[in-house]
């Protein structure tokens, strides 16, 4: 992992705006880095007199927090190097603030046996930026039919189950994967879409995607599938991820599962939390999605149910795809946006927007992903590994996708006026990003 | 131990077996399993002898009438009866009527026109052979139906675990595998815990029922902890082509997993011994060098009581035949 940290000269941040998502602290903070992990916290801006051998950087309130841990990542390698290599998202992810990625197992081979696995862990260990993780393939090819080998690949460190943007329709086999992946007490997220109702959709059904006639799906495509997961996850009393909820009807399913008793989370995209429909405007193919982006209303939904904890998780959904891609009609383009380096500056829009307190949404990309899926990262507390962003969370800018680190540029926040420059970025006590003084 | 010669004798050693049919674990009681169980102990020295023969079954006919392929638990039937004097009769109705779409009910009052006493039945179907119990003059032994009973091999464990031990009572036993779809598991859940076993039964979600912590018994997903300090480690066959996907990713999944090995097995008590109804799946469910190691496997063990509980289950029915020798 991002190595040698340990030996690295001991790193005091002082005069921080520190967040603590753990216990919500957003407030005058100073932490110690020192073998690749925080060894000291003090909820005050200053340390009081540090030794000499300490590297002192001086926060002048910048907002420190845990790096993010972003659990819907996806690459390129294998199979497609041209959108993204480890490499070049890890380089991204650093960039972002991201300190921990969670790799998508839609490769090409799939991600759906340990021997793969281990190929992109080995893979990421010799990158040594950001910490990687993968996710393992629910069934064998993503065919939806045939369950892939889920206990072996949670063996070789697969951190949870998922076919990402393939509904498993079957429900037979599907609820024979929640029950299986029960016995491991591993994680299955699902993706809710109604495969029928959502066939050769590329945005919601409504007044706008009729104006632009574009081919479209109902919303209650997305409800109906949810209520399926949810009844399959309550009789085997799996635990369920809802990947990527978008909406208000869903919204109000997630609910009611929950009150149940339902082992139930779910994540929203950024995309989901920053966009509408009216974004694709004259058809721009960056905003051509999977899910397709919803109605305002449905977007005011999801930012209130991210800030009452009924979303705990927000991710990039990063989905690299070049202009070759990109560059089409918009219903022949591919679907997905890169997203790992402006996670953070798009969750810092809903708090300058006074939607979401800064606390809570960087608990939704650091703490929460990581407790969900036993990772070490997302805290700030003595011990905690040293993954670290420091970030000035007023600084204006104007995105241009051209600038960007990942290899693809498909950014829907293209031209968009953003706050949030990440200055410095640690993992495992290692500076893997540093912003041009 | 007195020796068996008639019929009577027989009846003298045992309660009185008040059911004409043995289909189903659930039908016996304590009581009964105890005595089938003393009664299959002289069958045992029995068959060790040269001459193996009885005349307890003299005149009687028994006809096994196995729909689904066997080759032990068929044997096994036709030695019980032959070494007992019965006159047995293999019908293979997958060559025969039924294959032309004949009814299990036609067959079985076709059959019955021609007598027999005793009648062995296996069959895919769950109820089968209580459907032809209904339906026949003779006594109907249950070999196997569907995904319901197999009540003599219930009896044959019980009877090799006890010439192991000396008792069943108080022992754990594991059952590991797929349980869904075993009716070795069933009738030996009830059958062990009738005679006061702790019964365990350890898979994965996909292969143990839903409810099955409503049968009274301790499941596991977790092998190493399903058969931590067990006594009798008892392995199911799990049928290949539901090792591809459908209910288990892998056989090389499930072996990792599941499969009895020497790691897997040092978890449990120290004098464990391992037993498969078979046929096996070496490198599948169990690991050659458990199966075939004489300090721990039952499983030859486990075929010899096969014959003696079957010799037994037979001429406790016959005793009960009205005019019987």
């Amino acid at each position: 992992m991002p190595g040698s940290g340990k030996n690295a000269q001991p790193i005091a941040f002082i005069n921080a705006r520190l967040i603590d998502p753990e216990t919500r602290y957003d407030g005058p903070g100073s932490l110690v880095v020192q073998g690749g992990v925080i060894a000291d916290v003090v909820k005050k801006p200053s340390l009081g007199k540090l030794s000499d051998d300490i590297r002192v950087v001086d926060c002048n309130g910048a907002m420190l927090a845990p790096g993010l841990v972003d659990i819907r990542v996806k690459t390129g390698e294998p199979g497609a190097e041209q959108k993204e290599t480890l490499k070049s998202a890890c380089r991204a992810a650093a960039a972002g603030g991201v300190t921990s990625i969670v790799i998508q197992p839609d490769t090409d081979p799939a991600v759906d046996d340990p021997a793969t696995v281990d190929f992109i862990l080995r893979r990421a260990r010799d990158i040594e930026l950001v910490h990687v993780y993968c996710a393992g393939a629910a069934t064998q090819k993503l065919g939806g039919e045939r369950m892939a080998e889920i206990g072996l690949m949670l063996e070789a460190g697969a951190r949870y189950i998922t076919d990402v943007d393939k509904p498993i329709v079957d429900s037979k086999v599907f609820s024979r994967v929640l029950s299986y992946a029960k016995g491991f007490g591993a994680l299955v997220a699902h993706r809710p879409a109604d495969p029928w109702l959502s066939a050769g959709a590329v945005a919601t059904a409504g007044e706008f995607a009729s104006r632009m006639g574009l081919p479209s799906a109902p919303i209650v495509a997305e409800r109906i599938m949810l209520e399926r997961d949810l009844a399959l996850a309550e009789i085997t009393g799996a635990r369920l991820l809802v990947d990527q909820i978008t909406c208000a009807d869903a919204l109000e399913s997630l609910e009611r599962g929950r009150k149940k008793g339902v082992d139930v989370s779910a994540s929203a995209s950024i995309n989901h939390l920053s966009f509408n429909e009216l974004d694709i405007g004259d058809y721009r193919t960056f905003c051509r999605l999977d899910p397709p982006l919803r109605s305002e209303d449905d977007r005011q939904a999801l930012i209130d149910a991210l800030s009452s904890g009924l979303v705990q998780v927000v991710t990039s959904a990063h989905a690299p795809a070049p202009a070759e891609d990109k560059r089409l009609p918009f219903d022949e383009a591919a679907p997905g946006a890169v997203g790992l380096e402006t996670l953070l500056a798009g969750l810092l829009s809903l708090h300058h927007e006074g939607r979401v307190a800064l606390a809570d949404l960087i608990r939704a990309a650091t703490y929460a992903p990581a407790q969900l899926l036993g990772l070490p990262g997302g805290r700030v507390a003595p011990g905690a590994p040293a993954d670290l962003v420091l970030c000035d969370i007023g600084a204006p800018f104007v995105l241009d996708a051209d600038t960007l680190i990942s290899k693809s540029k498909n950014s829907p926040f293209d031209g968009r006026r953003l706050q949030g420059v990440v200055l410095m970025t640690l993992a495992g006590g290692r500076i893997v990003y540093k912003a041009a003084e | 131990m007195t020796k068996l010669v008639g019929i009577d004798d027989v009846r003298a050693r045992t309660f009185a077996f008040p059911a004409r049919h043995f289909i189903s674990v659930s039908d016996l009681n304590r009581l009964q399993v105890h005595d089938l169980l003393a009664l299959s102990e002289t069958f045992v020295a029995l068959n060790r002898q040269q001459a193996k023969k009885l005349d307890l079954l003299k005149g009687l006919t028994l006809m096994n009438l196995f729909f689904e392929n066997s080759t032990r638990t068929q044997s096994s039937f036709e030695l019980a009866g032959k070494r007992l004097g019965a006159d047995v009769v293999n019908m293979n109705p997958r060559a025969s009527s039924m294959a032309k779409g004949e009814t299990l009910i036609d067959t079985a009052v076709t059959l019955n026109a021609m007598h027999p006493d005793l009648l062995v039945v296996r069959h895919a179907s769950s109820g089968a052979a209580a459907l032809l119990a209904q339906k026949v003059s003779g006594s109907v032994v249950n070999a196997g139906d569907g995904q319901h009973e197999h009540p003599t091999q219930a009896l044959l464990d019980a009877l090799a675990i006890k010439q192991a031990f000396g008792r069943v009572e108080g022992l754990t036993v594991a059952i590991c595998g797929d349980v869904a779809h075993s009716r070795v598991a069933r009738s030996n859940v009830i059958m062990l815990s009738m005679l006061g076993a702790n019964v365990r039964l350890v898979g994965p979600p996909t292969l143990i029922p839903g409810s099955a912590h409503r049968w009274g018994v301790e499941v596991y997903h977790d092998m190493r902890r399903g058969i931590a300090g067990a006594d009798v480690v008892m392995m199911l066959r799990l049928q290949l082509e539901r090792m591809q996907g459908a209910l288990v990713p892998s056989s090389r999944e499930y072996f990792r997993f599941y499969g009895l090995d020497r790691e897997k097995l040092a978890a449990a008590a120290p004098h464990v011994r391992v037993m498969h109804p078979g046929p096996m799946n070496r490198g599948v469910e169990i690991d050659s060098d458990v199966a075939d190691d004489l300090n721990v496997s039952l499983i030859q063990n486990q075929v010899e009581m096969g014959v003696a509980v079957r010799m037994a289950v037979l001429a406790t029915l016959a005793a009960r035949l009205e005019g019987a020798n």
